[in-house]
């Protein structure tokens, strides 16, 4: 079960969480599901911390972010696969 | 793993059981702190509570300041109470309501005696009241007799992933044995709210809890200049990898598992439908929360934290949990159950929950959480409005 880098909450999910101290960029990380038990490969374009997200597709402004299989905010700012998922390219829909 | 069915605590008159055994001094306001912490100062065995409000407050604040003072008296973690006031009013009031669980309560006042003579005469009976209590005894207690609260802070993405699922694998195995439960931070179910209104066991909790999100969040509106950057999420939130408000509310909602509730609860107000999960109508400041969830008769916290909240409480144990490996390795003083293997996938949600209810009947028992080592005594007020 070790080597899990990033986890991701659902199956639906765009974004998934580093769940290691640190990914560096061009890192071929491994991400489980939770949801269904299932594995798949990324590779970063980012340095990412622990706890922090990675775009697990290419995203446009306006897109929708999905986490837990929820909606948790729009992209504000184009993201690519791979790239840091953060204030810096998303906002709240509420407030 | 077969749950306990018991707990060693404290019987109180009213039938209800405390973790804890304390002799509590309550100052009615803020201008009598200093008396209230002389008397502690003299007499070992007892704990002031000092705040900051109680004065000049009207309407559902002045209710509120009430409910939270006289609650926190009631709760069965407290053996006996010392009320001290500026005048006699109010401070009656408290102790009268205090008076009906049949704990020894007393109250002073202040206005024409001053401040020595009254430490003098309150000292007097608090080292009665700490030497009765002291010989108090646990005794074995069903564990339905747990009024378990939950809030989380300081948290980030390990929180939703793990910490608070933790606290919901808890949640799924002790409902079921008739433990009351409890969940609130209004504001911090902002994006998770339509989510989180589908669980109220009845569509008057649901209704309940609709109107109160809606009213806390028109609240916010009013009150926000453009966003609340850096309070909803904090700066910490962010720090540790939070990016929105909606987010956040996933994660948090994480800890009531698979329950559903079955009333929503005013600040403090106790709760009067059974055993179940209750809403209680909160700030997400975690001090303010935890001191309102206590006056509501609950005897043991549980915190998950992410990037490490060193909230304490002092009359209901706080136990702290993370599943962030850094801050369970940078801050280990602060927490209590470290589930930061769920990350790595060497522990299992349902191992975590087992090794959490193992942590909170061993603090029930009376191991000392490592905020009340600490001393850590947040007592903190929710204020409505401006007094007049």
């Amino acid at each position: 079960m070790a080597g899990t880098d990033i986890i991701i909450h659902d199956e639906k999910d765009n974004v998934g969480v580093v769940v290691i101290e640190k990914i560096t960029p061009k890192q071929d990380c491994d991400c489980w599901i939770m949801e269904n038990d299932k594995s798949v490969k990324i590779q970063s374009m980012d340095e990412i911390p622990l706890g922090h997200k990675i775009a697990m597709t290419d995203l446009n402004e306006g897109d929708t972010i999905l986490k837990y299989g929820h909606d948790i905010g729009k992209v504000v700012k184009s993201i690519k696969k791979g790239e840091h998922v953060h204030v810096h390219n998303v906002k709240t829909k509420k407030w | 793993m077969e749950i306990p069915k018991t707990f060693l605590g404290y019987k109180r008159e009213d039938g209800r059981t405390g973790t804890r055994n304390h002799v509590i001094i309550l100052p009615v306001d803020d201008i009598s702190n200093a008396c209230a912490e002389a008397v502690a100062n003299n007499i070992k065995g007892t704990i002031a509570l000092p705040h900051s409000y109680g004065r000049l407050q009207f309407g559902a604040d002045l209710e509120l300041h009430f409910r939270t003072m006289i609650g926190t008296g009631k709760n069965p973690n407290v053996a006996a109470v010392i009320v001290i006031g500026i005048e006699p009013k109010w401070t009656k009031r408290i102790v009268d309501a205090v008076a009906t669980t049949g704990k020894p309560v007393e109250g002073f006042s202040i206005e024409g005696v001053g401040d020595i003579d009254t430490i003098a005469r309150v000292s007097k009976k608090a080292q009665e009241f700490s030497i009765w209590a002291s010989e108090k005894q646990r005794e074995e207690r069903p564990i339905s007799d747990l009024w378990i609260s939950v809030k989380c802070g300081e948290s980030d993405t390990t929180s939703g992933l793990a910490s608070n699922p933790t606290v919901g694998n808890l949640m799924d195995k002790l409902e079921p044995l008739g433990v009351h439960l409890c969940f609130g931070e209004t504001s911090e179910l902002t994006g998770a709210e339509t989510v989180c209104e589908k669980r109220g066991k009845t569509p008057e909790a649901q209704e309940k809890f609709r109107k109160t999100w809606s009213s806390y969040n028109d609240f916010i509106l009013k009150e926000a200049t453009d966003d609340l950057s850096e309070s909803q999420p904090t700066a910490g939130n962010i720090a540790g990898g939070l990016t929105t408000i909606e987010e956040k509310a996933f994660g948090n909602f994480q800890k009531i598992g698979g329950c559903k509730f079955i009333d929503v609860l005013e600040p403090a107000e106790e709760p009067t439908k059974g055993p179940g999960l209750y809403f209680m109508d909160t700030s997400s400041a975690a001090a303010e929360c935890v001191t309102l969830q206590a006056a509501g008769g609950f005897n043991l916290h549980l915190f998950p934290t992410g990037q490490g909240n060193i909230i304490g409480n002092p009359i209901e144990p706080v136990v702290k949990l993370t599943a962030n490996p850094l801050t369970a390795r940078t801050m280990s003083e602060h927490i209590d159950v470290d589930v930061s293997k769920i990350l790595s996938r060497e522990m299992n949600l349902d191992e975590a929950g087992d090794e959490l209810i193992k942590a909170t009947i061993r603090v029930a028992n009376g191991r000392l959480t490592c905020a009340e080592a600490l001393g850590h005594r947040e007592f903190v007020m929710t204020k409505l409005y401006r007094s007049a």
